[in-house]
């Protein structure tokens, strides 16, 4: 194949990776299908009553994600920010949940400067609700939004067409007929916020392990007046066991004849930027080397 | 325009969320009452078992919703804010009347994109109660009393016998709470507990009947024929 540089039209939808779409669908079992979060999310408001303690919500996800049968990310994160007190949860086609809540993020912050409040959970779902209704379900998002504002604690559902539900207890997901059970037998209103985190906890579990499209891990976020506390994998009951044995092969088990090592940094600079970036404590390395970045962490050991 | 040689039956797109539904409408001397059964469904799943599908549209009119959740959540919401508007310009509520010109306006212009059973009823001083029907199409009919959603259909026969002109406020309450009851009966797709707004000039009363206390009708014997012969069990 010849390679051209290719100029990114202007105007208008750029159409020149569908050839090569088309052409992998035909070669692999048709064309990939979008990530979807399989999930379980649920969502509950507990305090308040006699309970003695806080009114507040307590939201909670599981953290896989499915492409068509293949587990696309073991640990994703499903709890999205919206604002400070309040956060959403996301089911439905992966980058569509992501997308939805960070635009509604950025304009529930802009509104709560325009207005010199902070943001109530009725404003992000009435953006979430028309944002979706707007483009007919075509934008997979199905949301379990939860919240305190100066109303007190709030809990909706939103589906991707646009509809909200106001309750006390919610699902949402391939998961949510399994969570609900447990929700249906357990719930109880007034509950303190370690029951209800004990009940989100086993309503997430019981996805996990009951619905193949949910698992991994559970991750938790309770929110109240006076803050929100993300309990990112809460729960790991996934683990993967030890390995019995160690599948590494020792240094030298390929014989090799030469070896050249050679430093891929030709020369370092470290330059301090001046203004916000200064302020920031900004320093800017020119060049990374390699193995040492974000990814290097994670990189394969080529020997222990 | 549609094309009207191809008629999109299926108007539920897929995984929307559906109102199955029994609403209704009576007026009464005085004012209206209405009333909704409280289930929502997502296929065969039931959603929202304690709905309110009685939506406030202003102080003393309120609609109660059919058909697709997004779409009558949408068009409730952009009347609601036509009414607010509307009193704002001309100083006074708008009549029910009005109202329901404003759904209908957007249910007709908007019929192929919406799956919208509207039922729009209130108080106000030019006509005292009043109750207009917006079915699928658009259309606006003005009714003494009105019922809508797949609930209505097994009642239409015990409306038409029973309803009668000139009850009181009480009756009228009996006469919406056993027409639901009977419609959550026989409809799947209705069911939960009633929700009723009774609406009068001095104010707006709501009600609230939980499943297990419905009114009761046949529910039928598990046996019938005589004891001496040979007994038919109904599986």
């Amino acid at each position: 194949m010849v390679a051209k540089a290719v100029e990114a039209p202007n105007v208008g939808f750029d159409f020149s990776n569908y050839a090569r779409n088309q052409f992998f669908g035909e070669r692999l079992q048709g064309i990939p299908k979008a990530t979807s979060t399989g999930t379980t999310i649920v969502g509950v408001i507990f305090g308040g009553g006699d309970s003695g303690e806080e009114p507040g919500v307590c939201l909670g996800a599981d953290t896989r994600a499915t492409g068509g049968p293949i587990v696309a990310d073991k640990n994703c994160e499903k709890i999205h920010y919206l604002t400070p007190q309040i956060r959403c949860c996301g089911a439905g086609t992966a980058a569509d949940t992501e997308f939805v809540t960070n635009l509604i993020s950025s304009n529930l912050e802009l509104h709560a400067l325009s207005q010199g409040r902070p943001a109530r959970v009725v404003t992000a779902m009435t953006m979430l609700k028309q944002y979706l209704f707007r483009y007919q379900g075509h934008v997979g998002a199905h949301l379990v939004l939860g919240g305190v504002d100066v109303t007190g604690p709030q809990l909706f559902t939103v589906h991707a067409h646009g509809s909200t539900d106001k309750l006390p207890y919610v699902t949402m997901g391939s998961g949510s007929l399994a969570a609900m059970a447990v929700f249906e037998s357990s719930f109880k209103e007034n509950m303190k916020r370690d029951e209800a985190i004990a009940l989100v906890a086993r309503a997430i579990r019981s996805g996990i392990f009951n619905d193949l499209g949910s698992g991994s891990n559970v991750d938790v976020a309770v929110i109240t007046k006076n803050g929100t506390e993300n309990l990112r994998n809460y729960e790991m009951p996934n683990e993967r066991g030890t390995k019995s044995r160690n599948y590494k092969f020792r240094r030298g088990t390929t014989a090799w004849t030469k070896e050249s090592i050679r430093s891929l940094i030709v020369s370092e600079e470290i330059k301090s930027t001046s203004g916000a970036g200064k302020d920031q404590g900004g320093v800017e390395v020119v060049a990374v080397p390699t193995g040492a970045g974000a990814g290097g962490e994670e990189g394969m050991e080529i020997d222990s | 325009m549609a094309n009207i040689n191809s008629v999109d039956i299926a108007r539920l797109k897929n995984g929307e969320v559906n109102l199955g539904t029994s609403i209704m409408a009576v007026q009464f001397d005085g004012g209206v009452v209405i009333g909704a059964d409280s289930r929502t469904t997502t296929g065969s799943y039931i959603a929202n078992r304690v709905t309110d599908k009685l939506t406030h549209i202003h102080d003393r009119i309120y609609c109660c919703r059919s058909g697709s959740a997004a779409d009558t959540q949408a068009v409730a919401d952009v009347v609601h804010q036509h009414a607010q508007v509307y009193t704002a310009v001309y100083g006074a509520p708008p009549t029910v009347s009005r109202a329901a010109a404003l759904f209908e306006k957007m249910c007709y212009d908007n019929k192929d994109q919406l799956s919208a059973g509207i039922i729009v009823a209130g108080w106000d001083k030019e006509s005292g109660g009043s109750v207009y029907n917006i079915p699928l199409g658009g259309g606006m009919f003005q009714q003494p009393w009105a019922i809508g959603g797949s609930g209505s259909t097994y009642v239409y026969g015990y409306c038409d016998a029973t309803y009668r002109e000139g009850w009181s406020e009480q009756e009228t309450v009996e006469f919406v709470k056993n027409t639901l009851a009977l419609a959550m009966s026989r409809d799947g797709s209705s069911g939960g507990c009633i929700r009723m707004c009774v609406i009068t000039k001095d104010k707006v009363e709501r009600h609230f009947i939980p499943g297990n206390e419905l009114p009761r009708f046949w529910e039928g014997k598990e046996i019938i024929g005589s004891v001496n012969k040979q007994q038919v069990v109904l599986a």
